[in-house]
């Protein structure tokens, strides 16, 4: 049921055999100030993060809010460029292609936002939204065009009439049902989900997650899925890569995960979500303060403010992404 | 715990609530019947627009004059009055010093204008006989009580110097200062990070175990409620469809909707055999057009022609004590791990 393993070869090899590959991206973002104007500071939303998703894999990312998941998928398909490093996808590089031999490869790449209110354009109908972006990659002919959305509406389960119909006529489930339908326009191979149900109701959400599960087999689609809630991380993903302050912490698969994660930040988001059985109550785990800014991150690991296991050395270096058993990768002193 | 002798702080009793559209008068909750102890955390769950905010804003008379009806027989007893017909007056002195409300967005409840301090030193001075150091004093233990670190420096800044986390603490100091008998708690945790909620979630035990005030959470997450409830409270579609003790509730839902909702969440640590979850099909009926039987027949597995014709009581039926508004109540034990019936 798993796909295989993120093997972490030497880079130009993994970057052959993955389908999309990440080689040390980073993401400043510049902060302005004073009367000139100039560069004050830097946000770092994303330092040296690299990772391989082979083909047909699911790699979850999760973390807290500004850990730079959503930035990263970003860049990953290029709606940002990175600061730093290289993105492949199936061996070439598509950072620092330009404008038009991007077109090509946007095609084969594609995102779902969280929130499907303000990712739908309001004044088109379900299918003037689609017909802009398959007219736009000339996906099929104009005379197809017609039973092409009529498939599309169907494919992700809504009524043939729904096409007529602007988004705001639509539920919650059933616009990210449409943003699912425009993504899956274009028959894109690789598919962001930047946190696809984190805005729907649960009975919604467990609807829009089948859906997305079959159509990932259905279509062999490859997907990056960024989520905040572990649960459904390991439901959906076949690989996690738990991310704090724009770097990486550790990387497991995710029916690994829960037993054998060892990262100390990955041990605390675990153990800070309530459980599941009343019966079972335990405290949950409790870290104190909050996430460091991103604006000048501490030296060192961003975690060792919060951490339980902190010793001298992680305030002034950052540990490396050590490799382990099964893929596991894990950045930690303490667990060195 | 609620299973004692114990006279309920608050009864609701038969609660409706309107509210005047364009579309014409929509009963976002009605007949709403239940106690809150002392002492005990109840929660209020259920998807968007089942009226579990409505429910507690109702409680607190928050909602707009202008287009909201709360239907004259409606009852919610606490301490000798009726605060469904209370004067507004009357209302003032229940409000924020008998029963204290926090609600999901943290920032927009705050005054952005004025400091920490001034808030809290504002419902001190409306529900206190404190001078003015006493209120000061009062504000800052206030804080440091719900962990705020450096409390005589956050006192003098503003909302937007503090984090989502701490504006939620500052939320549950200003709730709290004049020590209510009653905590409503609107989504409090929907909008933080997980750690964070785990921070709040910590702190609101605490604070109930210290100060014996009894909890009105709302929530849509079931996580959320097995982890710190007694007893919940299932809504949909603007009625109570079962009300359990929360071990009951989760190793034994009777209602469908109950049922099918634990069964749609991912499962800690847990793949399904064909990785697909359970689901609820279709989604909640819109409040104008309600079916004249049960409101969750047409999304119901076991739908029969007595549920399309008659809508059910909230009532206990034979093999329990508890109340469920169903005809045909489940009554299987559910594996929490799997998710499935045995």
């Amino acid at each position: 049921m798993t796909a295989p393993a993120t093997q972490e070869l030497n880079s130009t090899e993994t970057a052959e055999k993955a389908f999309v590959h990440a080689e040390g991206i980073h993401k400043r973002f510049p902060v302005h100030g004073g009367i000139l104007n100039r560069v004050v500071a830097n946000v770092h939303a994303v330092t040296d993060v690299s990772f391989s998703i082979a083909r047909g894999e699911t790699l979850g990312v999760v973390g807290e809010s500004g850990c730079g998941k959503s930035t990263l998928g970003k860049m990953v398909i290029r709606l940002l460029e990175p600061t730093e490093g290289k993105v492949y996808l199936e061996g070439s590089e598509i950072t620092g292609l330009d404008h038009k031999q991007m077109m090509s490869v946007r095609r084969r790449m594609q995102i779902i936002f969280q929130d499907p209110y303000s990712s739908l354009n309001p004044r088109l109908t379900v299918r003037g939204l689609l017909k802009e972006a398959i007219a736009f990659h000339n996906v099929v002919t104009p005379d197809k065009m017609e039973s092409y959305i009529d498939e599309l509406i169907a494919t992700v389960g809504m009524r043939p009439e729904s096409k007529d119909k602007f988004p705001h006529e639509f539920s919650g489930g059933q616009r990210q049902r449409l943003g699912i339908a425009r993504a899956l326009a274009l028959k894109p191979e690789f598919i962001v989900a930047d946190e696809p149900v984190s805005a729907l109701d649960v009975s919604i959400q467990a609807q829009v997650l089948n859906l997305m599960k079959d159509l990932k087999e259905q279509l062999g689609l490859t997907m990056m899925f960024i989520s905040h809630d572990l649960k459904v991380v390991e439901h959906f993903c076949d690989n996690v890569m738990v991310m704090y302050l724009g770097r990486v912490m550790e990387k497991i698969q995710s029916d690994r995960l829960r037993e054998q994660a060892e990262h100390p930040y990955t041990r605390a988001l675990l153990g800070s979500n309530p459980i599941d059985d009343p019966d079972e109550r335990r405290p949950l785990t409790v870290l104190q303060g909050d996430v460091p800014s991103p604006l000048n991150p501490p030296p060192g690991c961003p975690f060792a403010g919060r951490c339980p296991e902190v010793q001298d050395r992680c305030r002034t270096e950052m540990p490396p992404l050590e490799m382990r058993v099964n893929g596991q990768a894990v950045a930690c002193w303490a667990r060195m | 715990m609620s299973e004692t002798t114990q006279q309920p702080i608050l009864r609701v009793r038969g609660l409706k609530t309107s509210f005047r559209t364009d579309r014409g008068t929509v009963t976002a909750v009605d007949d709403v019947n239940f106690d809150v102890f002392p002492g005990e955390t109840i929660g209020i769950v259920g998807e968007s627009g089942c009226g579990k905010t409505v429910t507690s804003k109702t409680i607190m008379r928050l909602l707009p004059e202008r287009n909201s009806i709360i239907d004259p027989s409606s009852e919610i007893l606490f301490d000798n009055l009726n605060l469904a017909t209370a004067p507004e007056t009357e209302m003032r002195k229940v409000r924020g010093d008998r029963i204290a409300m926090i609600f999901q967005e943290p920032m927009t409840s705050l005054n952005p204008v004025f400091t920490i301090g001034w808030q809290l030193d504002e419902a001190l001075k409306y529900h206190t006989k404190l001078d003015k150091k006493g209120r000061r004093d009062r504000a800052v233990e206030m804080l440091r009580l719900v962990e705020i670190p450096n409390p005589e420096q956050r006192y003098k800044e503003y909302p937007h110097q503090l984090s989502g986390g701490m504006r939620q603490r500052v939320m549950i100091a200003i709730a709290l200062c004049c020590e209510p008998d009653i905590l409503i708690a609107d989504e409090p945790t929907t909008a933080l990070d997980v750690t964070i909620q785990a921070q709040i979630l910590a702190l609101m035990a605490d604070l109930k175990e210290r100060l014996g005030t009894s909890i009105l959470l709302i929530t849509h997450d079931l996580g959320v409620v097995a982890q710190v409830c007694d007893r919940v409270i299932v809504m949909y579609a603007g009625r109570i469809i079962e009300q359990a003790p929360v071990s009951d509730l989760f190793k034994r839902p009777q209602h469908p909707y109950t049922k099918a909702l634990l069964e749609s969440i991912p499962k800690a640590g847990k793949r399904s055999e064909d990785g697909r979850l359970p689901t609820i099909k279709g989604i909640v009926p819109s409040l104008f057009e309600l079916p004249k039987g049960c409101r969750f027949q047409d999304r119901c597995p076991f739908k029969e022609q007595k549920c399309v014709d008659i809508e059910p009581d909230l009532t206990a039926h034979a093999f329990d004590d508890r109340p469920v508004r169903c005809h045909f109540p489940r009554n299987q034990e559910v594996d929490l791990t799997t998710g499935a019936t045995g």
